[in-house]
């Protein structure tokens, strides 16, 4: 047993967190909230080029090869830069249609997934019943080139975005995207491909939402070691130095388990990771909020681009209360 | 990457489990904080010992196997899992021993070590004072040169084990009025029964006399007893936390097989939903708990010492301890409140542990400050 990660995956990680903190995300999160979507596609296409949207890509299909672990680092990156756009959504349906490769049906992937995995295409995708309830919304169907709606057993791709519905987060833009367009599978074999991506990108999500939280500390400590009052920074106050402590032993004991659930994808451990995730995100946000005082309140300050996707992220690709029930059936 | 453990280990793992399997009393043996109990623990120590199994990371010639940080893991996994009782002898095991490896001389621990692996001598610690808690490094007991050796003076308290034990180490103060509070300390062991040592049992929370008052008047102890240099006590006793008694002061084993029998209890009470969450959070935080163990065990292996870190875990263990508890207590219902309860005597246990080895004030503190770069304030 070596539960580390090696060299490389070290350096890829510390690669993308350095294109990304040279990229001035926050503006592109705040472009991207208004719609304009040229930086963040433009950002992509460098994302892109560090390999991350190849991870979910078959080499025969121009990517890399399913890499799980390297997925959980390049998402937790993308969260603790605030990275907008369908990123889980993208590398779910690359899954997605990967799968359906495997199960014989070839046609969309090789349509598809080079474009993906090379960074000129964007996915989204959404679930009608039954999986619902994980993926009820297409994340930026606007800016999306291939938009996947799965019903039932069938796949389709849809035409339109459909009607927008505004998120917590103004940089996740939601859609209601029907059923309609291009019918792509069809089959028992849809449901299972989906099953499959909806693992990945319950993954993903959590590594993001692990990112979220990490921002969030980080910013929090350096707000509280210059914020002065009382004479005397107010990161020297207990109740200020314990409730940072307790946000960064909730990330520290998330993120064994976000990297045990990539080794293993196996659904418990998946579940598992997106709670300690999720909860471990949305705790550093309430304690950020509330270490920065009203400064945090408000839309002005760029903590506000962490704090309100934080819970969003809690949320998505399975909730904290449908993954504790998916732990607890074994 | 990887989770699998080598083949050796795993084939470690199963001479652990047949032994345990033989070998682990059917009923849980009395409580180890009483006096019938904890001879049973002492018998339970030396029954371990016989086939060496008491002290698995030990070099052999002390009565372990040898075994590296993955195989103790491995054990105390088995361990837990075959419900195996409560360890009497963990404070020397777990503090002393790791001292005496890295402080003390060969022939400390080839008189003190053997011993102590069959459960013939159990060891108390004797931090503590009534004047100094958090704030160790004030305490106050003295030792005073005397003909080849020290008289020690003074009072100490909540010294775990302290009722039934033969032997107690800690700090004592042997040069008074330096600058620093934390110089002019020694590392000493010392005999409770020896002239001029005055035990006091206290009952903890439950009435069980699980620590003791020392009262030391001029309690002679020879130089053989001195561990480190006289005056080097503080860095003596501290240099061992970075080290992996903060990876082993509670094995992952534990939560995970009480985790386990926690989810065994809800599906037995009708998978109860009011209490499904904390079920589901307890499974959780026992495998969270194991995985970051493993990492920072792996870090070890790789030869990377464990610092502050060790901070981290022990405020995760002391505070998911309870809650698992308090989950299991809910599930008994009005019957929680029953003192021969399935969960009582773990649920009284746990409740100090937020407050033992280092509070989690200080934890938190330790964590802010070293972990996170904030600046040094008031206690």
């Amino acid at each position: 047993m070596r539960f580390l990660l090696d060299a490389e995956q070290r350096e890829f990680a510390r690669t993308l967190d350095a294109l990304l903190g040279a990229a001035d995300t926050p503006a592109v999160a705040r472009a991207w909230s208004r719609g304009d979507h040229t930086p963040g596609r433009v950002l992509w296409a460098r994302l892109a080029e560090a390999g991350v949207f190849a991870l979910a890509v078959p080499e025969e299909f121009d990517g890399a090869g399913l890499l799980p672990l390297e997925l959980t680092l390049a998402f937790e990156a993308l969260g603790r830069h605030a990275v907008p756009g369908p990123a889980v959504e993208t590398i779910a349906s690359s899954l997605l249609l990967a799968s359906l490769a495997e199960l014989g049906d070839v046609v969309p992937a090789k349509a598809w997934l080079p474009r993906l995995a090379c960074g000129t295409g964007l996915a989204t995708l959404r679930a009608d019943a039954p999986a619902a309830l994980r993926a009820p919304y297409a994340l930026d169907a606007d800016a999306a080139d291939l938009r996947l709606v799965v019903a039932g057993d069938q796949l389709w791709r849809a035409a339109e975005a459909g009607a927008a519905v505004a998120s917590h987060d103004p940089a996740r833009r939601l859609f209601a995207t029907a059923a309609r367009g291009e019918l792509l599978a069809a089959g028992p074999h849809v449901a299972a491909a989906a099953e499959r991506a909806w693992a990945w990108a319950t993954l993903a999500t959590a590594a993001q939402a692990l990112g979220v939280g990490r921002a969030l500390l980080e910013r929090t400590v350096g707000y509280v070691r210059e914020r002065r009052q009382f004479g005397v920074a107010i990161g020297t106050f207990q109740a200020v130095k314990h409730r940072l402590a307790d946000v960064l032993i909730a990330l520290e004991f998330a993120r064994p388990l976000l990297h045990a659930a990539a080794l293993s994808l196996d659904p418990v451990e998946i579940a598992m990771a997106k709670v300690a995730c999720g909860e471990a995100g949305w705790a550093a946000a309430r304690a950020a909020l509330q270490l920065h005082g009203a400064v945090g309140y408000t839309e002005e300050l760029d903590l506000s681009l962490w704090l309100r996707k934080a819970r969003p992220l809690r949320d998505a690709w399975g909730t904290p209360a449908a993954c504790r029930a998916r732990v607890l059936a074994g | 990457m990887d989770l699998a453990h080598d083949p050796a280990v795993e084939s470690f793992r199963a001479e652990a489990r047949a032994w345990l399997a033989d070998h682990v009393p059917a009923a849980p043996l009395p409580s180890l904080e009483t006096r019938e109990g904890f001879a049973a623990h002492r018998a339970w120590e030396a029954e371990l010992a016989a086939d060496r199994w008491s002290v698995v990371s030990w070099p052999e010639r002390y009565g372990g196997r040898g075994a590296d940080i993955m195989r103790w893991l491995v054990f105390e996994e088995e361990y837990y899992a075959a419900g195996a009782p409560g360890r009497v002898s963990q404070n020397g095991i777990n503090l002393l021993a790791p001292t005496l490896f890295d402080h003390g001389t060969e022939e400390q621990r080839a008189r003190i070590l053997p011993p102590m692996a069959r459960g013939e001598v159990i060891w108390a610690q004797a931090w503590s004072e009534p004047e100094s808690g958090s704030d160790l490094a004030s305490l106050r007991s003295r030792a005073v040169r005397t003909d080849g050796g020290w008289l020690l003076s003074g009072q100490k308290t909540w010294s775990s084990r302290a009722a039934f034990a033969e032997r107690a180490f800690g700090l004592f103060r042997n040069e008074p009025g330096l600058a620093k509070p934390h110089l002019g300390l020694t590392y000493l062991m010392f005999d409770l029964h020896a002239p001029g040592v005055t035990v006091r049992p206290i009952g903890r929370l439950d009435g069980k006399p699980a620590f003791a008052e020392l009262f030391l008047d001029e309690v002679f102890v020879p130089d053989e007893d001195v561990i480190g240099a006289p005056g080097e006590g503080w860095r003596v006793a501290m240099s061992t936390a970075g080290n992996e008694r903060g990876l082993t002061l509670r094995s992952p084993g534990r939560f995970l097989a009480a985790a386990r029998r926690l989810a065994a209890q809800w599906d037995a009470c009708d998978r109860d939903p009011a209490v499904a969450d904390r079920v589901a959070d307890a499974l959780i935080g026992a495998r969270a708990y194991q995985l970051f163990t493993y990492a920072g065990a792996s870090r070890f292996a790789a030869g990377d010492a464990i610092g502050p870190e060790s901070s981290l875990n022990k405020v995760f263990w002391s505070e998911y301890d309870i809650a698992l508890h308090e989950a299991a207590l809910d599930l008994l219902g009005p019957d929680a409140e029953r003192a021969d309860g399935p969960w009582a005597e773990s649920w009284v246990f746990s409740l100090a542990g937020p407050i033992y080895a280092g509070t989690n004030e200080i934890q938190r503190d330790i964590i802010a400050e070293r972990l996170l770069g904030l600046p040094k304030g008031r206690r």
